[in-house]
C-alpha cells in the first residue's frame, strides 16, 4: 500500500485557506497539479513525497544522505583494513 | 484476544461475458483467442499466430494482417487513431518481414462526431501512409447511432510481400540468439494515459507511433541473419516476450539496465504505479538475431532515426521454458509474467 | 530521479545486504507489512541478496486484499445502480465480490470511473449534479488525510450529490493483531514507510514494549528495505526491542500534524473486518457525526447481503504470515491472477499474486 512518488515543486498557488493550497510538482519531466494542503511550510524547489494526488511530506535532504554517508565511510574503512599491513 | 476465522471468500469468477481485460493484450485475450476464434477459424497459417499470416498466392509469399483501433481519446499527443491505424497496419507486415504494399480501411463512425475530426484523421492517414511507401486502395464507411460507438472506429487490413523466401517466426529463435529492443519503452501509452480524464498531467512525452519498414528492410540489406520481430503494442515489451518464450518453448533473459526507458516516462510510470514493460508502444520493435551479429544489428539501427536508441536487452536461453526472467538493477531475479488485463494505475 | 534512483543503486545495495551477512547468526523471521514493500521486494529479487537465515514473510498491508468482501458487494451495487457514478482507484476494479467485481459491473454497464486522487471524485461531482458521486474510499493512513479533505471540500460546497464508501483501516491494531495470534513466529517488524509520514511512529512504541519486538519504520526501495532488514537483524541480534526510524527523509516521530488533524476533524476510530481474518476492534475509520451525511453505505441504505464465505484458501495464513503463497496447495494451479480463489491473488500487491507474477521460479511452481 501506499505508493509515494518524490518530486520537485515547480509552482504554488495559494489558496484562500491552507487546505486550498495546490501547486505543480515535477517527477522527472512529467507535471502534475497536486494539492499542498498538508505541507504548508514547503517552497519552490522542495522535493515533496506525492500520494494519490497529495503531498504528504516534505523530504529532508540531509536525512536522506547520512546512509550514502554511512556506507561512503564504511567503504573507506574496509578499504584502510585491507591496506594495513 | 479471540482466535481468528482463517477463511477466505471464493469469488465466483465471471466466464460469461465479455472484460475490458480481454482486450489489454495479456492473457484473458490470448485465452480469447485459445478458446473462441482458433478452435472457430484454424488452419495452419491462423495457428502460427504471428503478427501477420504468411500465405503463397500463385508463386508469391504474401504477408496479410489486420487490426482495428479503438485508442481513447482520439487524438492525442504525437497523434490520433488515423496514424496509428496505418503504422500499426505497417508494422505487422514488416514483422512478418514483409515490404507493406496496400491498405484498406473501414471507419466506423458514430452519429454526431465532428466532421473536423474526421479530416484531421484522414489527413493523418495519408501522411503516414505516403511516409511508408504504402497505399490506401479500398474502403468502407458505417454510421452507427449516437451512443453505439466510441466517437469513431477504425478497421485497416494489409498486404505486403515477403521477399528473398524469408521465414520470420518465432519458430526460427534459437536459444543463444540475442533480443534486441529497437528503442525506448512505453512513449505511446504514457502519451495517451496523460490526456485521459481522471489521470491527466503535463507532459512533453508524445507517442512514439512511426513505421517501422525501413529499421527491418536495413537489417535485411545488411545480411543480418533476422530469426524473429515482433511489434511492442499493448501489454508492452513483457507480453511480447511472453508470447514469442511460450510459442518456441525457449526461456528469455533481459535485465532491466539493458531496458531503455526515457526519463518523463519513468516520472509518469513510477507516479501512476505503472510497469514501462507492459506499457504500450507503436513504434518499437523486438529483434532475435544470432549473438555473433547483435552488435553489427545494433549498428545498423542506429543509423536510422526511428531505431537510434536500440540496445540488446537480454537473450534466449535454453533453461526456463516458456519463461521470461529479469535480472533486477540491484542483482536479483524475477519471472516477467504476462499480465491477465490490462494494468491499472495504482495507489498502493 | 532524485531520491528514487540513489537508492536502487547496486554497489550501495549490495554494501547493506554484505553488512546483514556479516551481523546474522542464526535464523530470524521478519515482517513487512506494506503490500508496496512486498511488491518491491519481489519485482527487484530482493531476497536472493539476502542470506538464508533471515526470512522475510508479507503481511497484511494491502487494503485490496482485506477490504471485506461485503464492501465490495456494497460497491459493486452502487456501480449498478442507474443514476450513480462510482469513483476508486485502479486497485480495487478487478478484486472479486461475492458475485462480481467492478470491473464485471463496468461490463454490465454501470459507470465506475478510475480516479488517481479522491479531488478527481469531487470534481466528478461537480460537474454531474445529476448524479450521485460515490468515492471507494479506500486505503491505510496515508490515503485518510487525502479523502478526508475530499469529504472536508465537499461539505464546504455544499456537494451533496457526493458521498464516500468508507473502508479504511489501521496499522497498529492489525500489528498487535498478528502478535497477539498464538501461532506467530514474526520476531521483528518492517513498518509502513508512508503510513509512518501521516501518523509519525509513537504508537508503535508501546507494542515494541509489550510484545518486546524490534519495529523499524522502512521505506519502499531495495536500499530503504534492506537498512531497514538490517537494523532489524542488528536489534534481533543484540536482543533489544525499539521503535527505530530507517525511513528518516520522510518520517518524523510525530508525523505531518497538518494531515493529522483533517482525519480526526472527518473521520473516528471504528471495529472494522479484515478479509481473512475476521473483525480487529478500533482497527478502521468512520465519518464522524457531523460528515455523516457523506456516508455511502447510510445514503444508500445498503445492507450487508450476509456475504458467501465458504473456505477454501488459505489467504487468511499468508496474510498473517503464517504461511508463504507458495505452500497453498492451490496456488499457481486453482488459484490464478485469472481465476483468483482469494484477494491476495488479485492485486499484484497481495501476497499471492506478487509472488505468482515475480517469484514463481525460484519455487518449483512453474
Amino acid at each position: 500500500m501506499c505508493l509515494a512518488i518524490p518530486g520537485k515543486i515547480a509552482e504554488i498557488t495559494e489558496g484562500a485557506e491552507p487546505a486550498f493550497r495546490h501547486g505543480k510538482v515535477d517527477f522527472a519531466g512529467v507535471k502534475k497539479e497536486i494539492s499542498l494542503a498538508f505541507t504548508p511550510d514547503a517552497v519552490i524547489g522542495d522535493y515533496v513525497l506525492v500520494h494519490a494526488g497529495f503531498a504528504l511530506n516534505t523530504v529532508d535532504e540531509d536525512e536522506a544522505h547520512k546512509i550514502f554517508e554511512h556506507l561512503e565511510l564504511m567503504a573507506e574503512l574496509e578499504e584502510a583494513a585491507g591496506d594495513a599491513p | 484476544m479471540d482466535e481468528f476465522k482463517l477463511t477466505c471468500p471464493v469469488p465466483l469468477p465471471a466466464g460469461d461475458r465479455i472484460l475490458l481485460a480481454h482486450g489489454g493484450g495479456g492473457k484473458l485475450t490470448n485465452q480469447l483467442i485459445d478458446n473462441v476464434f482458433g478452435p472457430a477459424f484454424s488452419n495452419p497459417a491462423l495457428d502460427a499466430r504471428h503478427d501477420g499470416a504468411a500465405v503463397t498466392v500463385g508463386g508469391a509469399r504474401l504477408a496479410f494482417t489486420t487490426d482495428g483501433y479503438v485508442v481513447r481519446p482520439l487524438i492525442f499527443p504525437g497523434g490520433n487513431i488515423g496514424d496509428l491505424a496505418v503504422n500499426g497496419t505497417v508494422n505487422d507486415l514488416a514483422m512478418c518481414g514483409a515490404r507493406p504494399l496496400y491498405l484498406s480501411a473501414a471507419f466506423i463512425l458514430e452519429e454526431g462526431l465532428q466532421m473536423e475530426t474526421l479530416r484531421t484523421v484522414v489527413a493523418s492517414m495519408k501522411k503516414a501512409a505516403d511516409a511508408a511507401g504504402v497505399a490506401l486502395v479500398t474502403g468502407d464507411t458505417k454510421v452507427v447511432d449516437r451512443g453505439s460507438a466510441d466517437k469513431m472506429f477504425v478497421t485497416t487490413a494489409g498486404v505486403g510481400l515477403i521477399e528473398d523466401g524469408r521465414a520470420i517466426s518465432p519458430q526460427a529463435v534459437q536459444p543463444g540468439d540475442a533480443v534486441i529492443v529497437s528503442g525506448d519503452l512505453g512513449a505511446h501509452g504514457v502519451a495517451v494515459l496523460s490526456v485521459r480524464e481522471g489521470l491527466a498531467f503535463e507532459t512533453e512525452i508524445e507517442s512514439d507511433t512511426a513505421p517501422l519498414w525501413e529499421p527491418v528492410q536495413a537489417l535485411f540489406a545488411a545480411g543480418i541473419e533476422v530469426h524473429c520481430l515482433r511489434d511492442l503494442t499493448r501489454g508492452g515489451l513483457a507480453s511480447a516476450l511472453n508470447e514469442i518464450a511460450a510459442a518456441r518453448g525457449v526461456g528469455i533473459a533481459i535485465e532491466e539496465l539493458g531496458i531503455p526507458v526515457r526519463e518523463a516516462v519513468r516520472g509518469a510510470c513510477e507516479l501512476l504505479g505503472l510497469d514501462p514493460l507492459y506499457v504500450a508502444n507503436e513504434g518499437r520493435f523486438v529483434a532475435f538475431v544470432p549473438a555473433a551479429e547483435a552488435e553489427r544489428a545494433v549498428d545498423v539501427l542506429h543509423a536510422l532515426s526511428v531505431t537510434r536508441g536500440a540496445t540488446v536487452a537480454g537473450c534466449v536461453i535454453a533453461e526456463d521454458p516458456g519463461l521470461v526472467v529479469l535480472e533486477s538493477r540491484i542483482g536479483g531475479r524475477r519471472v516477467v509474467d504476462m499480465l491477465s488485463g490490462e494494468q491499472l494505475p495504482r495507489i498502493c | 530521479m532524485k531520491f528514487v534512483d540513489e537508492y536502487r543503486d547496486r554497489k550501495a545495495v549490495d554494501q547493506v545486504a554484505q553488512e546483514i551477512r556479516r551481523t546474522v547468526t542464526r535464523p530470524w523471521t521478519i515482517m513487512e507489512v506494506c503490500g508496496g514493500q512486498t511488491h518491491t521486494i519481489l519485482k527487484s529479487g530482493l531476497e536472493d541478496l539476502l542470506p538464508p537465515e533471515v526470512t522475510l514473510v508479507h503481511g497484511p498491508g494491502c487494503p485490496v486484499c482485506v477490504t471485506p468482501l461485503e464492501l465490495i458487494d456494497k460497491a459493486v451495487a452502487i456501480a449498478l445502480r442507474p443514476g450513480a457514478i462510482l469513483c476508486s482507484f485502479g486497485d480495487m476494479l478487478r478484486v472479486p465480490g461475492s458475485a462480481k467485481s467492478l470491473f464485471d459491473a463496468k461490463a454490465e454497464g454501470a459507470d465506475v470511473r478510475i480516479v488517481y486522487s479522491p479531488t478527481d471524485a469531487v470534481k466528478v461531482a461537480r460537474e454531474r449534479p445529476d448524479k450521485q458521486v460515490v468515492f471507494f474510499a479506500v486505503g491505510f493512513e496515508t490515503t485518510a488525510p487525502g479523502n478526508a479533505m475530499a469529504v472536508w471540500q465537499a461539505a464546504r460546497e455544499g456537494l451533496e450529490n457526493f458521498s464516500i464508501l468508507v473502508a479504511h483501516v489501521l496499522v497498529p491494531p492489525a500489528i498487535e493483531a498478528i502478535l497477539s495470534a498464538k501461532e506467530c513466529r514474526v520476531q521483528a517488524f518492517l513498518a509502513p514507510g508512508h503510513v509512518c509520514t501521516v501518523v509519525g511512529f509513537e504508537q508503535y512504541e508501546p507494542i515494541a514494549e509489550r510484545y518486546h519486538v524490534p519495529i523499524v519504520v522502512t521505506g519502499f526501495e531495495p536500499l530503504d528495505l534492506l537498512e531497514g532488514t538490517r537494523m532489524a537483524v542488528a536489534q534481533l541480534e543484540s536482543g533489544r526491542a525499539e521503535v527505530e526510524n530507517q525511513y528518516s527523509r520522510a518520517v518524523t516521530r510525530e508525523g505531518n500534524l497538518a494531515a493529522q488533524k483533517v482525519v480526526a476533524e472527518v473521520f473516528e476510530a471504528a471495529n472494522r473486518q479484515w478479509r481473512g481474518i475476521g473483525e480487529i476492534p478500533g482497527s478502521g475509520l468512520r465519518l464522524r457525526q457531523a460528515y455523516r451525511r457523506f456516508d455511502a453505505e447510510e445514503r444508500f441504505a445498503l445492507t450487508a447481503a450476509g456475504a458467501v464465505e465458504p473456505a477454501e484458501c488459505i489467504s487468511g495464513l499468508v496474510l498473517q504470515g503464517l504461511k508463504k503463497p507458495y505452500e497453498c496447495p492451490a496456488f499457481a494451479t486453482r488459484c490464478t491472477p485469472e481465476r483468483p480463489l482469494g484477494a491476495p491473488m488479485v492485486s499484484s500487491e497481495g501476497a499471492c499474486a506478487a509472488y505468482y507474477l515475480y517469484g514463481r521460479h525460484r519455487h518449483g511452481r512453474v
